[in-house]
């Protein structure tokens, strides 16, 4: 492989000298988490918290530029719901071999890969992700993009964050910076409102965000774009218009927020649809941001009406399972980007918080979590498997709610565990996900299943009592 | 004899294919003690694992060097000794087993070098813990060939190559990726019921089985122990099972001088027959009566189902081995295959396929086939494909995530064989119910 190892070094040169964005390699990583150390736990990659930021675009389609297995060990294992297009569930990747990469046949084979898409699934958009191999190797997808564009009269948008840039959540704001800078802005709406928002860094996993969107419709305000949740590209396009904008997912399109309001006036706060508090909280400050850019001030007004209501009603219907749940006792490793949210929730009906991972929490998020914790050694970072089975056993967890990775910790120690990330199967968003996630976390502790599998085995001595 | 026919499109839609560390992980998940340490960026290894943990549903112990962007540039010697000698500190393995993947292996670095220098320089640090390497770069093969290179390294790192003393009741087993757990765990009894000591590697049945243990495993457990491995040359008969175990079978037979034997199939009632008659063989012993038995309920499966099967087309994609392992059994009981797509164009089980042309592709190659098959079989990526056609889908391979059990499924010897039957007509029978009246 003595061409490619060639090749290779020329890259290496232009990489070791590149500054992407406007800052070096280094002072992102410093930004964004610190680098991982080798052997000691496993995080997602930039290209996955890229694609992971995009890819429920719903009607584009996404083309992973590079050998297989970024893409072929990592499609279809997320529950983005979409209200039309199928698009972005169908996996697109360039699949490059030795010999593309050798004969330095990759970027005419993306090209004809971007025409082969183009021609066979019409789709509104395609993005295209660079990753490790074709990073290294010097691909320019930029350029490639760009002809693409002129060529097919089609957005294709380019989003360079190659895996090994940093993690996740770098990718996450690698994605916005790639919004910003090919897609939002390039359409205008027809009839852009007064009422417009944008909510930002919502997935809509198992359609959650639907929970939400009928309280923002009986106030008359529209959703310009959801980003990524369930959007279109030209919601996205012309998200520029909007009037104001909410970030949900804390870490993941802040800076992106940042710089539409600077961009285009546009305000934005952080908010949260977990939790009763959380969700009237974030309708009022919507109301209010509008207000402020010029709606209707009676919009405030009827705001306090819904949420009054609403209120309401999921107080009663949380008082069913209150006595089942008060002082109850979580331990919640979500990975942190929704740890402070998840915790005022739960303590709102009445659960006792023994533990929470701010492992991937901005500075923000974490001194929330503190408030609300008041204590400070239950805040913890990452944590090996082990210490976690120790912690999940030393504070007497009742229930531990986590993402896939983590759930054999709690079930290997026989614990009730429930899903709060991305593969979960229950929404958990507005007033209507509370009852849910109440309800759940009441099916998982209360299931008749625990105490028998905690029984000893037959052969092992009877316990005297 | 099946044509191979290679991929002309420049997008592959829907990958069919797992990457090859994926495979060669996979199989270092079947040794006791085991971590299976991915070098490369993290993200490989994260998305790795959770294709794993979503296909065993279990606690999968996976490791990576978390290369980078300045261990791209300079290189990932350092980040490859740093991650060994911090797994070693932490959780204490019997066996480190490293996988390549396209980020070091597109450099072009000397892994094989490195670990040989690491080894070397570390040799105290490192006293009980076995440092194995298999190159998978990600742009080439798919699970079948990581799998059986993971398999080839560790025979060649471990086997004692020296003249031992043969035990006359010993066989080694080296079995394919495509055996579920509890596959290996029938060909265990089975190998016992004729008095015989298998040593099988690797042997997934032990951590990948849903067994609970008492406390905290930050490795593998069960597997396949280093020093059976070790003593593998005591064995009287290696058994390969799958065309790319032959690679593994003849590291061992060129280390050891154990002769192979190599089944492409343990699935199909000639396949099964030709096993038994070489367990007779090997272990001079009459068929013990349950295999019998076995075998006679195998026919009765096979005379109530052949009615369901006969002239069915069936639209099948998979690793090589597994490709024909399937259509194999499929023609053996009178269906058609319609569509074979494939990962990887190199195997020689390929040219076995009973069809027209084996197509390397993807699954999207495999939907636009597929449209007047009766069945499709391949894994839960092709659940949209099916529904999209309409047409039902048997789950087979890597990844199943969407079904519950698959590795307490079996599919090979006459038991397996059998139940493969079942579920095959009762698919088929769901969809064209035989009768004209309602059921
Ligand atoms: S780390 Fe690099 S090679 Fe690995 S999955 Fe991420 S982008 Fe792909």
């Amino acid at each position: 492989m003595s061409s490619l190892n060639a090749k290779n070094k020329d890259a290496f040169h232009e990489l070791a000298s590149e500054k992407s964005g406007s800052k070096g390699p280094k002072a992102r990583l410093r930004n964004c988490a610190r680098p991982m150390a080798p052997g000691t736990a496993v995080g997602g990659c930039a290209f996955d918290g890229a694609k992971v930021a995009l890819q429920p675009i719903t009607d584009v389609a996404h083309l992973i530029h590079g050998p297989l297995a970024c893409e072929g060990n990592s499609w279809d294992n997320r529950g983005a719901a979409s209200s039309g297009p199928t698009l972005w569930r169908t996996s697109f990747t360039t699949d490059l071999t030795e010999i593309d990469i050798v004969m330095g046949h990759s970027e005419r084979k993306l090209f004809k890969a971007i025409r082969e898409i183009k021609d066979g699934y019409a789709p509104a958009a395609i993005f295209v992700y660079s990753t490790c191999v074709t990073a290294m190797i010097g691909d320019d997808i930029d350029v490639v993009c760009k002809r693409a564009t002129d060529e097919f009269a089609l957005p294709v948008v380019p989003v360079n964050a190659p895996g090994f840039v940093g993690s996740k959540n770098l990718g996450n704001k690698l994605a916005g910076e790639a919004l910003l800078k090919h897609v939002i802005g390039t359409v205008e709406p027809d009839e852009p409102g007064l009422c417009d928002i944008n909510i930002l860094g919502e997935f809509n996993l198992s359609g959650e965000f639907w929970q939400v969107k009928p309280l923002l419709d009986k106030l008359g305000i529209r959703v310009r774009a959801c980003i990524p949740g369930d959007a279109r590209y030209l919601q996205v396009a012309s998200a520029h218009r909007s009037r104001a904008a909410m970030t949900v997912c804390s870490t993941a399109f802040v800076a992106l927020a940042r710089k539409m309001q600077e961009r285009w006036d546009i305000p934005f706060f952080e908010g949260s649809f977990y939790g009763i508090s959380g969700t009237s909280e974030a309708l009022r400050r919507i109301a209010d941001l509008l207000v402020k850019k010029g709606a209707d001030p009676s919009l405030l007004h009827r705001t306090e009406i819904l949420v009054a209501e609403e209120e309401e009603k999921v107080w009663k219907r949380l008082e069913a399972y209150r006595p089942r749940l008060e002082g109850k006792r979580v331990l919640l490793n979500t990975g942190g980007v929704k740890s402070w949210s998840v915790v005022h929730a739960l303590m709102e009906i009445g659960m006792e918080i023994v533990g929470t991972s701010v492992k991937k929490s901005t500075l923000e998020d974490r001194e929330r979590v503190k408030q609300t914790l008041k204590e400070e050694n239950l805040l913890f970072e990452s944590m090996s498997p082990r210490e976690l089975f120790s912690l999940l056993l030393d504070r007497k967890a009742d229930i531990m709610l986590s993402g896939g990775r983590t759930q054999y910790i709690a079930l290997k120690a026989k614990l009730p565990w429930l899903d709060i990330n991305q593969e979960r199967h229950h929404a958990y968003a507005g007033y209507e996900g509370m009852v849910q996630l109440a309800r759940q976390i009441d099916l998982a502790i209360h299931n008749p299943m625990w105490p028998q599998v905690r029984e000893p085995a037959p052969w092992e001595p009877a316990l005297v009592v | 004899m099946a044509r191979v026919v290679s991929q002309t499109k420049s997008a592959a839609v829907n990958p069919l294919k797992s990457s090859q560390p994926l495979g060669a992980a996979f199989a270092f998940l079947g040794v006791d003690g085991a971590i299976p340490l991915l070098h490369g960026s993290q993200g490989c290894t994260s998305f790795a694992l959770a294709l794993l943990v979503r296909h065993f549903n279990e606690a999968i112990p996976l490791q990576t060097t978390a290369m980078n962007e300045a261990a791209i540039i300079v290189g990932g010697a350092d980040r490859l000794e740093e991650a060994i000698l911090s797994l070693k500190a932490r959780t204490r393995p019997r066996l480190i087993g490293i996988c390549t993947t396209a980020s070091v292996e597109a450099r072009d670095e000397d892994v094989a070098g490195d670990v040989e220098n690491i080894k070397r320089k570390r040799a105290i640090e490192l006293v009980g813990t076995e440092v194995v390497l298999a190159n998978t770069p990600d742009f080439d093969g798919a699970i079948e060939e990581g799998w059986s290179k993971a398999v080839t390294a560790v025979i060649e790192a471990i086997a004692r190559s020296d003249k031992q003393y043969r035990n006359p009741r010993k066989i080694a087993i080296l079995p394919g990726w495509n055996l579920t757990v509890a596959d290996i765990e029938h060909l265990r009894e089975t190998a016992v019921s004729f008095g015989l000591d298998p040593v099988i590697l690797p042997d997934v049945s032990g951590a990948l089985d849903g067994s609970i243990p008492e406390e905290w495993m930050p490795t593998t457990y069960g597997g396949t122990k280093l020093e059976e491995i070790c003593d593998l040359g005591a064995a009287m008969q290696c058994i390969a099972i799958g065309e790319h175990m032959r690679r593994p079978a003849e590291a061992l037979q060129r280390l050891t001088g154990v002769p192979y034997v190599l089944f492409r199939s343990l699935t199909g009632l000639e396949n099964v027959d030709r096993f038994i008659r070489v367990l007779a063989a090997v272990s001079r012993k009459q068929t013990p009566l349950n295999v019998r038995r076995n075998r006679m309920q195998l026919q009765d499966a096979m005379l109530d189902g052949h009615f369901h099967m006969a002239g069915k087309k069936i639209a099948i994609a998979s690793e090589p081995d597994q490709l024909f392992q399937f259509s194999d059994f499929f023609t053996a009981m009178g269906a058609e295959i319609a569509a074979a797509v494939t990962t990887t164009g190199t195997s020689k089980a390929l040219e076995m396929v009973p069809a027209k042309t084996v197509k390397v592709g993807d699954l999207s190659d495999l939907e636009s086939l597929a449209a007047t098959a009766d069945l499709i079989v391949t894994h839960s990526h092709g659940r949209e494909a099916a529904r999209r056609l309409g047409v039902p889908l048997m789950r087979v391979g890597f990844p199943m995530f969407d079904r519950f059990g698959s590795q307490h499924k079996l599919t090979i010897l006459y038991r397996g064989t059998r139940d493969v039957i079942f579920d095959f007509a009762n698919i088929i029978q769901t969809n064209h119910p035989p009768n004209p009246w309602p059921t």
